[in-house]
């Protein structure tokens, strides 16, 4: 079989693998929207908060289901061994991440769908502006945020310390970009170092496809800035990638 | 008889300032089973590791099957098999769907269910696989390794931990292997599995290698027959190459005495002799 034939069969084995494996489904999946249902309820009929909350929380869940489960899956996989194993079999590296990335990548997308129609369904909040920007921010920050994850795990030493290392980065990162409250109430400081980061770019561009309108080309740097985060990524990982 | 199916020729590995190998050498014939035998730490792990394409060497040669391993080509990947000392399965997914997928990679693969019954497994080969015994696993990381249709084969280390009845059942699987004609480099430290598998051994120590040969050559040729009887009370030992001349004395001697030599033994040194006495820290290994 060829490179894209092997990556399609490993892309549908981490398909059986996700589904056989629900604690992991339920965090990457059920988590963000629990906090989306009870924080949303919380502020529900306001919609100014509603339009801050829904492109905050797609934007989490952009995050979790790429970045936290890649650096929790490598970090698994290298301590199970499958990594040693993948290594000494003939399928191809390129194939064998391009189907690991590929599930985190269809999670994403229907996680920030589920967002998508219960914003609009549950809390009235307008179905999006800009399609095409929703979906090109999307694809940019699996990008980024997976190749992170598998950046971040390469630091990780074990399984059991996985879930520190990860915390120590998402939750910081999910209070500083914006994704329960406007950024404009952050002190200077932090909100510096949210502009440097990601996520809070990726819910920008959410925002602007979901809420305000702002197309691609006016949110092109946030763009630009998640992509050279994914590009930094890829470097760290190909760099520091070990199997044992 | 063609090209060897593994040459290593003054092989070296440091980490940092430690030297794992420290230049050996070898050549395993096609379709030869050839046990690398030494104690923990000896550089086994770290031989194998190289020829399976893991680690990079320092310095020295390597081919297998005419391909150099650390440069990974997927050609070389497809004529491999490498067992692991442990683990590398998805817990969650059944013998079969794991045997089925690693298939996919190889160009003519085994038929997977004929390869799940070679290594017994067929009972279990739907059960999710965290449900699998230890030495369930291990059949099935055999499996893992033969799906490809290999023409070598990797064991590092593939009965540590095992109780003796899980050992037996892995020993008529390397016997397997050679009768599909495979070529197989396992490494042990223990003697018994290398003299009861292996064609040719070669017993390394820090990193060189310090006997090599059929098991069998390895005994008599590097350490004299013992012969010892005892004399008032007390043992008496010679050794000696050549034991039918030294009976003929002792037993003359014994006769124009008119004694009896009383319990009058001569061993012929068994290979674990000759390991201990390599591999102990006072062996003569040292001086090689």
């Amino acid at each position: 079989m060829n490179t894209a034939n092997l990556a399609w069969a490993q892309f549908r084995l981490e398909r059986k693998l996700f589904w056989r494996n629900p604690s992991a489904a339920f965090f990457s999946f059920g988590l963000p929207l629990l906090i989306l249902l009870l924080t949303a309820s919380v502020f529900a009929g306001a919609s100014d908060e509603l339009n801050v909350l829904i492109p905050g929380v797609a934007g989490m869940s952009v995050m979790a289901t790429t970045f936290n489960a890649m650096a929790f899956n490598v970090t698994f996989r290298r301590e199970q061994g499958l990594l040693k194993r993948a290594l000494a079999t003939p399928m191809p590296l390129s194939s064998y991440f391009a189907g690991f990335l590929g599930n985190a990548v269809v999670n994403a997308f229907v996680q920030v769908g589920i967002v998508v129609v219960l914003g609009h369904l549950l809390y009235g909040v307008d179905w999006p502006r800009d399609w095409l920007e929703l979906v090109v921010f999307t694809a940019v920050g699996v990008f980024s945020f997976g190749a992170l994850g598998v950046a971040l795990s390469q630091a990780i030493p074990s399984f059991d310390a996985a879930a520190a290392y990860v915390n120590i980065v998402f939750l910081p990162a999910i209070f500083i970009s914006g994704v329960f409250y406007s950024t404009e109430a952050l002190p200077g400081a932090l909100d510096a170092i949210a502009q440097i980061l990601p996520l809070k770019h990726v819910i920008d561009g959410f925002g602007g496809a979901i809420v305000t309108g702002r197309g691609l080309v006016d949110n092109a740097g946030s763009l630009l800035v998640v992509a050279l985060w994914g590009l930094a990524g890829i470097f760290l990982s190909v760099r520091s990638f070990r199997w044992e | 008889m063609s090209e060897a199916a593994i040459e290593v020729s003054d092989l070296h590995k440091s980490y940092g300032p430690v030297e794992a190998v420290r230049g050996v050498s070898f050549s395993v014939g096609r379709g030869e089973v050839f046990g690398l035998l030494g104690p923990n730490g000896a550089g086994k792990t770290t031989t194998v590791e190289i020829l399976e394409g893991y680690r990079k060497r320092t310095a020295g040669d390597v081919s297998v099957l005419g391909h150099d391993p650390q440069r990974r080509d997927r050609a070389l990947q497809e004529r491999v098999g490498v067992v692991l000392q442990s683990g590398g399965f998805h817990p969650q997914l059944t013998a079969r769907e794991a045997v089925d997928h690693a298939a996919r990679a190889y160009p003519h693969p085994r038929d997977a269910a004929e390869t799940i019954s070679l290594v017994g497994l067929e009972d279990s080969s739907d059960v999710r696989i965290k449900r699998l015994s230890g030495g369930q696993q291990r059949r099935l990381d055999l499996a893992m390794a033969l799906v490809g249709d290999p023409e070598v084969v990797f064991l590092d280390e593939p009965t540590t931990g095992f109780d003796p009845a899980a050992r037996r059942t892995a020993w008529t699987a390397v016997r397997a292997l050679k009768d599909l004609g495979k070529t197989v480099l396992l490494t042990t430290h223990y003697l018994d599995e290398a003299q009861s598998l292996a064609d040719r051994v070669a017993i390394i120590k820090e990193g060189r290698i310090v006997a090599e040969g059929p098991p069998s050559d390895l005994g008599p040729g590097s350490a004299g027959y013992r012969v010892s009887y005892l004399a008032a009370g007390a043992r008496v030992e010679h050794q000696t190459d050549d034991p039918t001349d030294l009976l003929h004395r002792l037993t003359g001697d014994a006769l124009a005495r008119g004694e009896r030599l009383d319990g009058l033994e001569v061993a012929r040194p068994s290979l674990e002799d000759v390991y201990l006495e390599l591999t102990s820290e006072d062996g003569r290994g040292d001086s090689s």
